[in-house]
């Protein structure tokens, strides 16, 4: 499909088929596909080589890098400040796995439900946000009352188990059963590895789309973006769903992995908090911040808990991540990713 | 068929009677004037004429109380800025606004999006575009880094992008060195001898006006007060008295 | 529905609600001279509660008479944290400034968190359980003591701003940014002094407050938003709108609490918030933007 549509002035001839098209590797030095392949393969044989722990805390590293894709779809990329993401790991986690212990579905029609649920509350709070014209700040606690109102509204419903929660039955078994979600972190670790390389694909590829590009000219300037042609309410809402669907499908694998569903937990505000804090770390708008901060923030919360356990300091790993995040903001705003990609010289030829 | 007649004949844009007040002042007061196919109009008038505001009824970024504007004879009265973008208008702000952390190649894409879906059409199409505004060799910079007259000339080249038939032009010459002003009337007087794209523009800079415009429109306190070809624009009364009030000011 | 019962919880959530609008306040004083949102303003409440509760236990100081300490002592905090950290962001993007109070709120809620631990605490008053009669109404006279002392500095603060020089310049330097700097007036000085007397009030309120609720390092998160719910009720950037917002908060969880179930009640706020947010975005006394 060239879809040059009409041959006006200044068009370029179609030459459709040859050259540019992009592609999925495009414009990537050789050595950044060394590297990236490298660390994919370190990533496929972990489990065989690290101990419980260490692969309970990778389980944990690329969840929260997966939510920070997810969030980031909004935030960096269409410049749409939620605070409120918790409501749609919620809205993914209770779908599912109400689906799971009422009706014996399998987690992965709750997926798609939960998915669809999430997206479905995305469009409507993106829909009022943005037709109203509550921009910023404001939106953001637009996206924190959505979120904190909906918590209280579980508290309350006994159908998910109210404010005493949500069990998932936990039994143990020698084999994995890929298709209810049932068996060892290993196969956990497998599950959320993979979403997060779908993820990692998806943003990579929808930023060389016609829509990565609306969205990036949206978050820069709004009126320029729609003097440009921009339908600037269409591409902000795609985002906003999109977002909120990506991040139920993790709050469905919080529910399967943890078993355990609370109100209070899974909708407050410091879980959507947590999930934006890896990307502000590791780089907002870029596709490989919300990994890396993921990781530094998980292994740095990990370690102070660790080295801290006998002394009994509540707290000291939230602590962590504040000083992280005020270190980051006042030293380095744009996020550690661009910084490390200039010094392991992974820019784009220009 | 009628209407594709209509079309063929009408001018490229008709303004008839656009008013706009804001909290009872009035900006713009029934000012009408045309745009003929392949010309270049000058819009010009004193600080606080209601050119910009004029720019922004026709553009959609603000719905004209009273009047109409038409684009082939189209009525495009009070649409959306996107959607008068895809009926063929291209503009520029004055205060120009760059989409500071794309690359310059990356600005010009988003408008050459306009037209395709397809990314590498349009960036075969924007690299033909900054070639033309004398941009290639800043494709790469992050558009934030620009100069002043680079960035004026990207907000040109992002509008062309978009395949516009009528370009708005808003102040794109103030802030340029005069030989950048020279180079910048080059290029459009080119484009449209070349292309046949018609222009209207706003400029103070009155070498630029006189050596681009077929016709020149003259608003003062938000009302036209005259139009007529640069010789006579320049040489009617009425208009030397509103600039040498504005300079008594 | 007994009408005297209602009458009690009326007055009840009216006193609790200056309180809170005192607290609003500050909030609302900084976002309106300066255009920052404090994100940490319930951090600094809970740091004042707790300031209170240490001076009580250690010191024997009553909660009335450790308040111009306390208020001084989270003024001294503001101001320091305007100058030192905040005014690096002052013109920087309303994201950048609201993550880096964020950043300064998770210190502040995990540095109590660390040293007080997650019980919650309360100061033990002889005349806790105190009320006054006045006909059918039966008022705590610690709530009568919280909102008199709320109100008097309320009506200090007003006085402040409109008589003093100070006052006017900070005033000033809200109107008219650019104006105030042609004029001479040293702004970052006058943007610290805003910061200081927006956590000065939420010192006093975190102490009066203390007389009729207990204190655990997770408050902060609620009073953040409630401070949110409260000044986006009456206007960001208006002080009457923030004791407005403050009664009308105090008012409807007295009421939800009560005739529906006490943990309803932040969901009228939420759901307060989202229809504001959404019909009056200035605020109820705000000024159309």
């Amino acid at each position: 499909m060239s879809g040059v549509s009409e041959n006006r002035v200044l068009a370029g001839s179609p030459s459709t088929g040859e050259a540019a098209r992009g592609g999925l590797i495009a414009d990537v030095p050789r050595r950044a596909l060394i590297l990236l392949g490298l660390f994919a393969a370190l990533l496929l044989v972990a489990p065989a080589t690290v101990g419980d722990y260490l692969l309970s805390v990778m389980i944990l590293v690329l969840y929260y890098a997966y939510l920070g894709l997810a969030w980031n779809v909004m935030m960096g990329f269409a410049g749409q400040f939620s605070l409120g993401h918790a409501l749609y790991i919620g809205l993914g986690g209770y779908t599912a796995g109400a689906l799971f212990v009422h009706y014996g579905l399998p987690p992965w029609f709750g997926m798609v439900v939960g998915a669809a649920v999430a997206a479905v509350m995305g469009g409507v709070i993106g829909a009022l946000g943005f037709r109203f014209g509550v921009k910023g700040v404001y939106f953001a606690l637009l996206t924190i009352a959505f979120a904190e109102f909906t918590r209280i509204l579980f508290d309350h419903w006994g159908w998910v188990g109210a404010s005493s929660g949500l069990y998932l039955p936990v039994e143990y078994r020698d084999t994995d059963d890929l298709w209810l979600l049932r068996g060892s972190a290993t196969m956990f670790y497998y599950v959320i590895l993979a979403m997060t390389a779908g993820a990692f694909i998806l943003c990579h590829w929808l930023l060389q789309r016609r829509v990565g590009y609306y969205w990036q000219a949206i978050r820069e300037d709004q009126e320029a973006a729609q003097t440009l042609g921009i339908d600037v309410f269409r591409y902000k809402m795609i985002a906003v769903m999109l977002s909120a669907a990506m991040t139920a499908i993790g709050g469905v694998f919080y529910a399967f992995y943890y078993n355990n569903l609370y109100p209070e937990t899974i909708f407050s505000m410091h879980r959507s908090i947590e999930l934006m804090l890896g990307v502000i770390i590791g780089g907002i708008g870029t596709l490989f911040g919300p990994i890396l901060g993921a990781i530094v923030l998980t292994t740095l919360g990990e370690m102070l808990t660790g080295l801290t356990e006998d002394l009994g300091l509540d707290g000291i790993k939230q602590m962590s991540y504040g000083v992280a995040l005020l270190v980051i903001i006042v030293y380095r705003p744009g996020g550690l990713w661009p910084w490390l990609r200039r010094r392991l010289g992974l820019e784009k030829p220009r | 068929m009628t209407g594709d007649l209509a079309a063929a004949t009408a001018p490229m844009l008709r303004v008839d009677g656009v008013g706009k007040s804001f909290r009872g002042l009035k900006a713009v007061q029934a000012v009408s004037f045309e745009v003929p196919r392949r010309g270049i109009v000058a819009l010009i008038g004193p600080n606080g004429a209601g050119k910009t505001t004029t720019f922004n009824l026709i553009a959609g970024a603000m719905r004209p109380d009273t009047g109409r504007v038409f684009l082939e004879g189209r009525d495009i009265t009070g649409l959306r800025p996107d959607r008068i973008c895809h009926a063929g208008i291209g503009r520029t702000f004055q205060l120009v606004k760059p989409f500071g952390e794309l690359s310059v190649e990356d600005n010009v894409i988003v408008g050459a999006l306009r037209g395709t879906h397809d990314v590498g059409a349009a960036r075969r199409q924007s690299a033909k575009i900054l070639a033309l505004l004398g941009l290639d060799d800043k494709a790469g910079l992050p558009a934030h880094s620009l100069t002043l007259p680079d960035r004026k000339r990207l907000e040109v080249a992002r509008a062309l992008a978009t395949q516009p038939k009528l370009l708005l032009l808003d102040e794109v010459m103030a802030g340029l060195r005069p030989m950048e002003v020279d180079r910048m009337v080059a290029t459009l007087r080119s484009l449209n001898e070349e292309t046949g794209m018609t222009i209207l523009l706003i400029e103070h800079v009155m070498r630029a006006v006189m050596a681009l415009s077929h016709w020149v429109v003259v608003l003062n306190y938000g009302e036209k007060i005259c139009e007529g070809t640069p010789g006579e624009v320049t040489s009617d009364p009425r208009v030397l008295e509103c600039y040498l009030g504005d300079e008594a000011l | 529905m007994p009408i005297d019962f209602l009458l009690n919880i009326l007055v009840a959530g009216l006193l609790t609600g200056l309180v809170y609008g005192l607290m609003a306040l500050g909030l609302s004083a900084i976002f309106g001279v300066m255009k920052v949102v404090n994100f940490a303003h319930g951090d600094m409440m809970v740091v004042a509660m707790y300031a209170t509760y240490t001076l009580y236990t250690a010191a024997g100081l009553e909660p009335v008479a450790a308040l111009p300490l306390v208020a001084a002592g989270l003024f001294v905090f503001g101001f320091a944290l305007q100058r030192g950290l905040v005014n690096r962001f002052i013109n920087a993007t309303e994201h950048m400034q609201f993550l880096l109070l964020l950043g300064v709120a998770m210190v502040i809620t995990n540095g109590t968190l660390m040293v007080f631990g997650p019980d919650a605490r309360n100061v033990q008053l002889d005349y806790a359980f105190d009320s006054y009669n006045v006909g059918p109404l039966i008022v705590d006279k610690v709530r009568v003591i919280a909102a008199g002392v709320a109100g008097g500095t309320a009506l200090l603060l007003a006085a402040f701003f409109r008589f003093t020089v100070t006052g006017k310049a900070i005033r000033a330097c809200a109107d008219n940014f650019t104006g105030a700097q042609v004029v001479g007036l040293h702004v970052n000085h006058l943007y610290a002094v805003t910061f200081g007397i927006g956590a000065a009030c939420v010192g006093v309120a975190g102490t009066l407050l203390l007389l009729i609720t207990d204190v655990h390092p997770h408050l902060s998160t609620d009073y953040t938003l409630l401070g949110f719910i409260i000044v986006i009720l009456g206007g960001l950037g208006s002080l009457g709108g923030a004791l407005l917002g403050g009664v009308l908060v105090g008012l409807s969880e007295a009421l939800s609490g009560a005739l529906i179930a006490p943990s309803l009640k932040s969901m009228f706020s939420f759901g307060l918030l989202i229809l504001v947010l959404l019909l009056r975005p200035q605020g109820l006394l705000g000024k159309q933007a």
